[in-house]
């Protein structure tokens, strides 16, 4: 396949960024996505230019480096995958395809298609954890989850913090990300004492960092990667109520 | 060098309780005088520096990564062994033990595995309070699944994203102590050497890779968790940054490097498809509990796997391992999948792959099960190669997974340089030559939940520390002789990319220092690797600066000393005739074409102290009692 590619190139946080367009050739509809950034890379470095920095790691979809918006979708065509899981048989000869980073305020762009989400670590830090020091824990089979709880706890703990649900979101509100910890935690009893206070916490420190807020168009839920369900930001929301009276 | 693994007396199941006794102790309003810098934070250094941090100390966590959840650890698939023996089939401390040295092909140390079988209980009960979602039943107690080399179910899972949940549990943890202010982290910050004061490892040095900057840091002790080394074959299950850089600076300063040849083959990954692929995917281990393996019986069968009946299929596991079955450790199923491979019996369009099948599985238990326990990993595969597993056999072929070897540690996790600890995959200490499935997680957090927070009091409590700050010469030698490399990189105007450099290594290590081995084919690796490395450090291109973000220039200084592992990974290998585990040398095999150990000669630990690269590193020896396990030729038949 030949394509044609407009690349978001900016050189770091505090200079001015801008598109720029790159033709590649013999692309393999096998490919994945980044392999096929591999590529260009390759391409401009022998050139003397710069590399296209974009974060990536794992390539399978688990530690959430990557991310980046594919002809305005997050981590681009496909539903329920990471950037790096995407393969170039969604594309066809002959696209144009515009590759820009995640566009939020509290995500400032470090270079290229590279974004800053520490204010999702601040986020966690704030509460996203139970208080089990190491040492001197009964058995584990002493705290009994049903496999229907257990299962549905799981679900939110599958976030893998990309960042996505923001970048989809018209208000970048990083409601869908907070709510998976929050909901998580509050399903299982390890996380019953603490849960006042952690869900008030981490909705402070969200607002803080100059996330939006939700008004429900459940963007989120269409990209995220893990398909984590809406259902958790009511359940938080609930838990913030509960926290409150 | 002489080595001294400070095993300590008593019988093996009493060493780690007498040792934490006569442990000296740290007070602990005094806990807070010490900075401890803890490089790497997934599951070893995570769990070490929150539970470093949680006993009082000051805690300096390091990684390349924008946080700690996007290390490597978070990838783990399949689970975590413990011998709780919920199954009550027969598990126990001394199993896992047993099976892990037998596992290991009798080349681990017997003390540090079984305080390893011993702790991993507690790992579990740790990462339940901490609420990790591991697998329960309807009535909400634990489940287990097995996993290759063990006849019990041990294996504590959560869905097929174990490595996720555990990883996500320790770094909870440790956002607890950086909110408490006993952790500072500093994100995506490179280690690029230590810093060894008076004989004592007192910091060191790193790149800021948004700013570029070098930074130096000084603490009163270093520990490393900066995983494996298995990048050096270019192509692997590994992430794409995994690197072996810490512990190879580490190495060059003085710490030895231990039975770097000892790698592990997975046998069920994804096959390659083209030249373009960056990286291998796993399908985990567990798959083998419901999946089963073969090939057609006839080598130039066109039909589609589905119309092949039952007795033109060969399912050479079973048949050639009766009560192990698809079950066998990695090591023995990867060698059978090359060897069905080799001799023309592979599938798919190249040929080099094997069917790993679920037809049995979904008419047994029902499509609904299996997707209950498989669910993401079909997922993913369907991903990668549009095909789709609930209704063609998977096909599948090994690739490079894990890393056995590593630095050398003693009983207490610490490296020759005093002050330097290595924990989790970077150290060489608890698999020998193999790993079994599902003790990796346990062994990394093992050594960060419970081992380390011990061994480290009573090396601050037994040693004073010179007051240094990062103004000492060791600092500034350090920065000016990586700044210097790092110049030299930039300014090469050579016309290859580090890309390029790095597959050809791989395709080297591959095809001479991978799944078989032997004298000719290593002597040539030995050859090839610095011939390529001179023309890499003559010929390669790396272009932008080093005062800004330059993924380039961070690529091209791991694969530099990935050109010298290489080298050393080969000469160990060249060294070690005999086959053992993840090491098959092909001239020794039994009949049966089983790895043959050569016990007299080979029963030791392999510890290479660097003297120059372009000098040949000196051999010490640890030799290896084995006073619990006899010694015998692994049999899973
Ligand atoms: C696909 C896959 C599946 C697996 N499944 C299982 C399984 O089911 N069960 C099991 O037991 N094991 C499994 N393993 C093995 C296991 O995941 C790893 O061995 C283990 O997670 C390694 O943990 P670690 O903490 O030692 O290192 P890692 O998780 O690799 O962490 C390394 C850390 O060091 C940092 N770092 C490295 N170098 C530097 C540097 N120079 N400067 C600063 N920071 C640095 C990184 O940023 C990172 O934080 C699997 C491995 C793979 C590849
Ligand atoms: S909720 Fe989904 S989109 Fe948002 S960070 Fe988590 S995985 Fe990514
Ligand atoms: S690179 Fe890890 S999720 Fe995409």
């Amino acid at each position: 396949m030949k394509l044609t590619l407009q690349i978001w190139r900016q050189k770091s946080k505090d200079e001015q960024g801008t598109f720029v367009t790159y033709n590649i050739n013999d692309v393999s509809p096998d490919m994945s996505f980044l392999e096929m950034l591999d590529i260009l890379n390759i391409e401009l470095v022998k050139k003397g230019e710069e590399a296209v920095a974009f974060d990536h790691d794992c390539r399978e979809g688990i530690c959430g480096s990557c991310g980046v918006m594919i002809n305005g979708r997050a981590h681009g065509p496909g539903r329920g995958i990471a950037t790096c899981q995407l393969h170039m048989r969604s594309f066809h000869d002959g696209d144009t395809i515009i590759i820009e980073p995640w566009r939020a305020t509290a995500f400032p762009v470090l270079k290229d298609l590279m974004v800053d989400r520490t204010s999702f670590e601040r986020i966690m830090q704030a509460g996203g954890y139970v208080s089990a020091k190491t040492g001197g824990i009964p058995d584990g089979n002493t705290i009994l989850i049903p496999k229907p709880i257990a299962d549905e706890a799981f679900d939110a703990a599958a976030c893998i913090g990309c960042g996505a649900c923001v970048a989809a979101c018209p208000n970048s509100s990083a409601m869908l990300f907070v709510s998976a910890k929050v909901s998580q935690l509050a399903l299982l009893p390890q996380g019953k004492a603490e849960k006042s206070a952690r869900v008030q916490n981490m909705v402070a420190v969200m607002d803080e960092e100059m996330f939006g807020s939700c008004s429900n168009t459940y963007a989120c839920e269409a990209e995220c990667p893990k398909q984590i369900s809406v259902t958790h930001i009511a359940r938080l929301n609930r838990e913030l109520m509960a926290s409150q009276v | 060098m002489k080595l001294n693994s400070k095993i300590p007396e008593g019988p093996i199941e009493k060493k780690w309780s007498n040792h934490k006794f006569h442990m000296k102790l740290v007070n602990p309003a005094n806990r807070r005088k010490y900075n401890i810098i803890v490089v790497g934070t997934g599951l070893a250094g995570s769990s070490a520096a929150a539970t470093l941090a949680e006993l009082g100390y000051n805690v300096h966590a390091f990684c390349y990564h924008e946080s700690p959840r996007r290390a490597h650890s978070i990838a783990a698939q399949g689970g975590i062994n413990a011998p709780k023996n919920y199954s009550n089939d027969g598990d126990s401390v001394y199993r896992l033990f047993y099976d892990t040295i037998k596992g290991g092909d009798y080349r681990a140390r017997e003390a540090n595995v079984y305080r390893l079988a011993e702790v991993s209980g507690s790992i579990i009960d740790q990462c339940v309070a901490q609420g990790v979602p591991f697998a329960r039943d309807y009535a909400g107690y634990l489940d287990n699944r097995s996993f290759g080399g063990a006849q019990v179910a041990r294996t504590f899972y959560a869905r097929g994203q174990t490595g996720q949940q555990l990883l996500l549990g320790a770094y909870s943890a440790l956002c607890r102590q950086i909110d408490a202010g006993t952790v500072k982290f500093y994100e995506r910050r490179e280690m690029l050497d230590l810093i060894v004061v008076d004989g004592q490892a007192r910091g060191i040095l790193a790149r800021n890779l948004v700013t570029g900057k070098l930074e130096s840091y000084a603490a009163d002790a270093v520990v490393l968790a900066t995983g494996g080394y298995g990048n050096v074959f270019y192509l692997s299950t590994n992430a794409k940054a995994s690197n072996a850089t810490a512990a190879w600076r580490a190495y060059k300063k003085g710490a030895l490097f231990a039975n770097p040849c000892y790698t592990q083959i997975h046998p069920t990954c994804i096959p390659v498809s083209g030249t373009h692929q960056s990286k291998l995917t796993l399908m985990s281990e567990s798959l083998r509990n419901d999946g089963r393996i073969w090939v057609p019986k006839n080598k130039d069968d066109q039909r589609s796997p589905k119309d092949i009946p039952e007795n033109e299929r060969d399912y050479y596991l079973e048949r050639l391992y009766p009560s192990f079955g698809n079950l066998v450790p990695r090591d023995v199923a990867s060698r059978r999948a090359k060897e069905m491979c080799d001799n023309g019996y592979g599938v798919g369009a190249t040929k080099m792959s094997v069917y790993l099948d679920f037809s049995d599985a979904i008419k047994r238990l029902g499509k609904e099960a299996i997707k209950q326990k498989y669910g993401n990993l079909f997922d993913m595969y369907k991903q990668i190669t549009a095909e789709d597993p609930y209704e063609v056999p998977m096909r599948i072929y090994p690739a490079v997974h894990y890393t056995m070897g590593g630095l050398w540690v003693d009983y207490n996790l610490m490296s020759t340089i005093p002050g330097l600890f290595v924990l989790g995959e970077a150290n060489f200490s608890d698999h020998g030559a193999n790993r079994l499935g599902a003790s990796a997680l346990m062994q990394g957090l093992a050594d960060g939940y419970f081992v380390i927070p011990y061994t480290m009091g009573d090396y601050l409590a037994s040693n004073t520390f010179k007051k240094i700050d990062t103004e000492h010469s060791a600092f500034k030698d350090s920065e000016s002789a990586v700044e210097k490399t790092i110049a030299t990189l930039l300014e090469n105007n050579g016309t290859k990319a580090v890309d390029e450099y790095h597959r050809e290594l791989g395709k080297i290590m591959w095809d001479y220092v991978g799944m078989g081995r032997n004298k000719k084919g290593l002597q040539k690796a030995l050859e090839l690797i610095p011939q390529l490395r001179e023309e890499f450090w003559k010929n390669v291109k790396v272009s932008g600066s080093a005062a800004e973000i330059n993924t380039e220039l961070e690529k091209a200084q791991r694969v530099a000393d990935f050109f010298e592992l290489g080298e050393l990974l080969a000469t160990d290998a060249l060294h070690r005739e005999e086959s053992c585990g993840g090491h098959f040398r092909e001239e020794y095999q039994t009949e049966e074409g089983e790895a043959k150990r050569n016990d007299k000669k080979f029963s030791y630990v392999a510890a290479w102290e660097f003297k120059g690269v372009d000098k040949k590193p000196t051999l010490n020896k640890e030799p290896l009692a084995f006073e619990e396990v006899h010694l015998a030729q692994r049999s899973y038949k």
